[in-house]
């Protein structure tokens, strides 16, 4: 990190305080000689003991509030284990163990909903790793800089817009009684197809949507990395013969190769986020069965149908493999690739 | 460089073509919006228009603009954004400078550090949250929509690296030795040569309360503290009325395909407007944030 610490004793595991008390007595003892070095040091190791409160207190209000929102709902996971009942709270519901999990392995629409997740958010992944690198490779071969920029500026524009802009957007244009998609396959005699209410329909629709909602985001930092490429490494190429389709392959990508795994693996987090926002306002009941994940399962379960221990249950479930994934992620990421997020 | 082989002529000229095509394909769906709104309601009930207005008027602007509901949310929203970003904000930037310290001049620091960044790695999820802002009863006030967002651990992280590489050493010292305490570094120093991470994740965090409506639809109660976000989703995408107490007209305007795409497209105007102004902001920030230390 390269800071310099102000400190001469920069040991973690010692004190301030005891390293000060150490020196006191030689110092004393050598007051008479002008020995200037260690004096200031000393002098701002006092400060920083008495100005840490400061830096305590700085930090303290974001500390209450993460404890509140963030802190104390890990400890309501507790509900999980019991019956919760609002009137009788954390402390005196009564304990059912795992039987709510047990539940949910034992129920088809829980199991139904798991295997839903996990082949939406799969298929996410990996367009949202292809389409990307696509793009950016194709945007680096584009010299005129007034186009590249402007169709860097139109692809990211719709990551902006929240899904229920889009979800209203599409619902509008994939409608089945004369949307305007279904009026241009009218054209070439295509009957009118329900794309947000057919259950061969909905995953297609959600995968391709949400490639048209954040290819350019994830595109600019493709776009960072093929930008970085050392150019000394396509002279060499170029001096073996290599033409612009060979060094894109054997240069190129290649160089890219760490910013990809640290894509691939960070996204190993989100293998059980298939996207709430937008599943929540593009479904509807004729596509549960292949459009329903765990996060509009454990809504409609926990707050609507007002189960809350089981929608806990889901969701911790949930939680704890994310935890494992995004763990894993990070240390994939800073093994292959040496990325560290601080 | 130059690739002058014919091949690569004949690639560049798909090349081009291609990412027109799909800046154009991006774009398509809006215009149409656009083109709906603007149109008679009759045209576009029968399916009439595509990326032009038939029978142009501003019809659905005016029902739009003239309903009460519409332009109470759309106030929540403001304020929201405003509140939210402002507490956001300040509770990471106070946090952001104390642990861009070292830990010898930070006691704690890392416990604190790891402290926020727990929250990002696991959750108690749904509805414990849920549970926790109905107990402390936040549910049909603003804090509902402020407070359990406001520590966003991405951001802090972003926050103090820029505070770490950014502010330059010795001039929080000579500070220090003119007798300057934290505060006053923090607030003399850290802040001003910070307004440009700030104006960016500032811009994050306004985004992000722009278009933030689940949070309104299960902790507002009552339809009237919805913020234009979650108005929207009730009436264009869950067509759901009933928590809006409407007389019939309103009704029947709401419904409307036209007036439909006048929200959807009022909605969206901020974002168009402000985004290709903060879109550079946001590429440094994803930049900054995939930084390597």
């Amino acid at each position: 990190m390269g800071l310099e610490k102000p400190l001469p004793q920069g040991d973690e595991d010692k004190s301030p305080y005891l390293v000060e008390k150490a020196d006191k007595n030689p110092n004393k003892a050598v007051s008479q000689k002008p020995d200037k070095q260690p004096k200031p040091k000393k002098k701002r190791q006092k400060w920083n003991m008495k100005r840490n409160w400061q830096l305590h207190a700085l930090v303290f209000p974001a500390v209450v509030v993460a404890l509140i929102f963030q802190y104390a709902p890990m400890g309501g996971l507790v509900m999980a284990f019991q019956d919760y009942k609002p009137w009788l709270g954390f402390f005196n519901s009564p304990w059912v163990g795992l039987d709510h999990f047990r539940t949910m392995f034992a129920y088809d629409d829980a199991r139904q909903v798991i295997w839903n997740t996990l082949v939406i958010s799969v298929l996410k992944i990996i367009f949202q790793v292809l389409v990307p690198l696509v793009f950016a490779l194709l945007l680096n071969e584009v010299y005129k800089m007034t186009f590249k920029r402007t169709v860097q500026t139109i692809i990211y524009l719709p990551h902006f817009l929240s899904w229920v802009i889009l979800g209203g957007i599409l619902m509008d244009m994939l409608s089945p009684d004369g949307g305007l998609v279904n009026q241009v396959i009218g054209l070439i005699g295509i009957d009118p197809i329900f794309f947000l209410g057919d259950n061969t329909w909905f995953r297609p629709t959600v995968i391709i949507s949400d490639i048209w909602k954040e290819t350019g985001f994830n595109t600019i930092v493709f776009l960072a990395a093929v930008t970085a490429v050392n150019p000394t490494l396509y002279e060499a190429a170029i001096m073996d013969g290599a033409n612009r389709w060979k060094q894109t392959l054997f240069v190129t990508i290649p160089s890219m190769l760490p910013i990809i795994i640290v894509v691939a693996t960070l996204s190993l987090g989100n293998i059980l986020n298939a996207g709430f926002d937008q599943i929540f306002n593009l479904y509807n009941p004729l596509v549960y069965e292949t459009g329903d994940i765990i996060d509009t399962y454990v809504y409609r379960v926990g707050l609507i149908n007002g189960d809350f221990s089981y929608g806990t249950a889901v969701g911790l479930f949930k939680s704890l493999i994310s935890f494992v994934l995004v763990v894993l992620g990070y240390r994939l990421a800073y093994k292959y690739a040496d990325y560290r997020i601080f | 460089m130059r690739h002058n082989t014919k091949a690569y002529k004949i690639f560049t000229i798909f090349n081009y073509t291609f990412l027109l095509l799909a800046a154009v394909l991006c774009l398509l769906p809006l215009v149409h919006i656009l083109a709906v709104s603007l149109s008679g309601s009759a045209a576009a009930a029968a399916n009439a228009v595509t990326f032009f207005p038939v029978d142009f008027t501003l019809d659905a602007y005016e029902k739009t603009v003239g309903n009460e509901n519409f332009i109470r949310s759309l106030m929540i929203s403001v304020v929201r954004v405003i509140l939210g970003t402002a507490v956001s904000m300040s509770l990471l930037l106070c946090a952001a400078y104390s642990l861009s310290k070292s830990d010898s001049e930070f006691k704690g620091r890392k416990i604190y550090t790891w402290f926020f960044v727990f929250t990002m790695l696991f959750n108690g999820g749904l509805v414990p949250t849920y549970i926790i802002v109905t107990q402390l009863n936040l549910t049909d006030t603003m804090w509902a929509l402020v407070l359990p967002t406001a520590i966003n651990a991405f951001n802090l992280i972003l926050l103090l690296n820029f505070f770490r590489t950014s502010v330059p050493k010795s001039l929080e010292e000579a500070a220090f030795i003119d007798g300057a305490n934290h505060f006053q570094i923090f607030l003399r120093i850290y802040l001003p040569i910070s307004v440009p991470a700030i104006a960016t994740i500032s811009l994050f965090t306004m985004v992000f309360h722009w278009n933030s409506w689940f949070d309104g639809l299960i902790y507002m109660t009552d339809a009237r503290n919805y913020p234009l976000s979650t108005f929207l989703q009730t009436v264009i995408v869950q067509q759901d009325f009933s928590k809006m107490a409407l007389n019939a007209e309103i009704l029947r305007n709401l419904s409307q395909r036209t007036v439909q795409a006048a929200q959807i497209f009022i909605a969206a105007v901020p974002m168009l407007i402000v985004y290709p102004f903060i879109q550079r902001y946001f590429v440094k920030g994803i930049v900054l944030g995939a930084e390597k230390e």
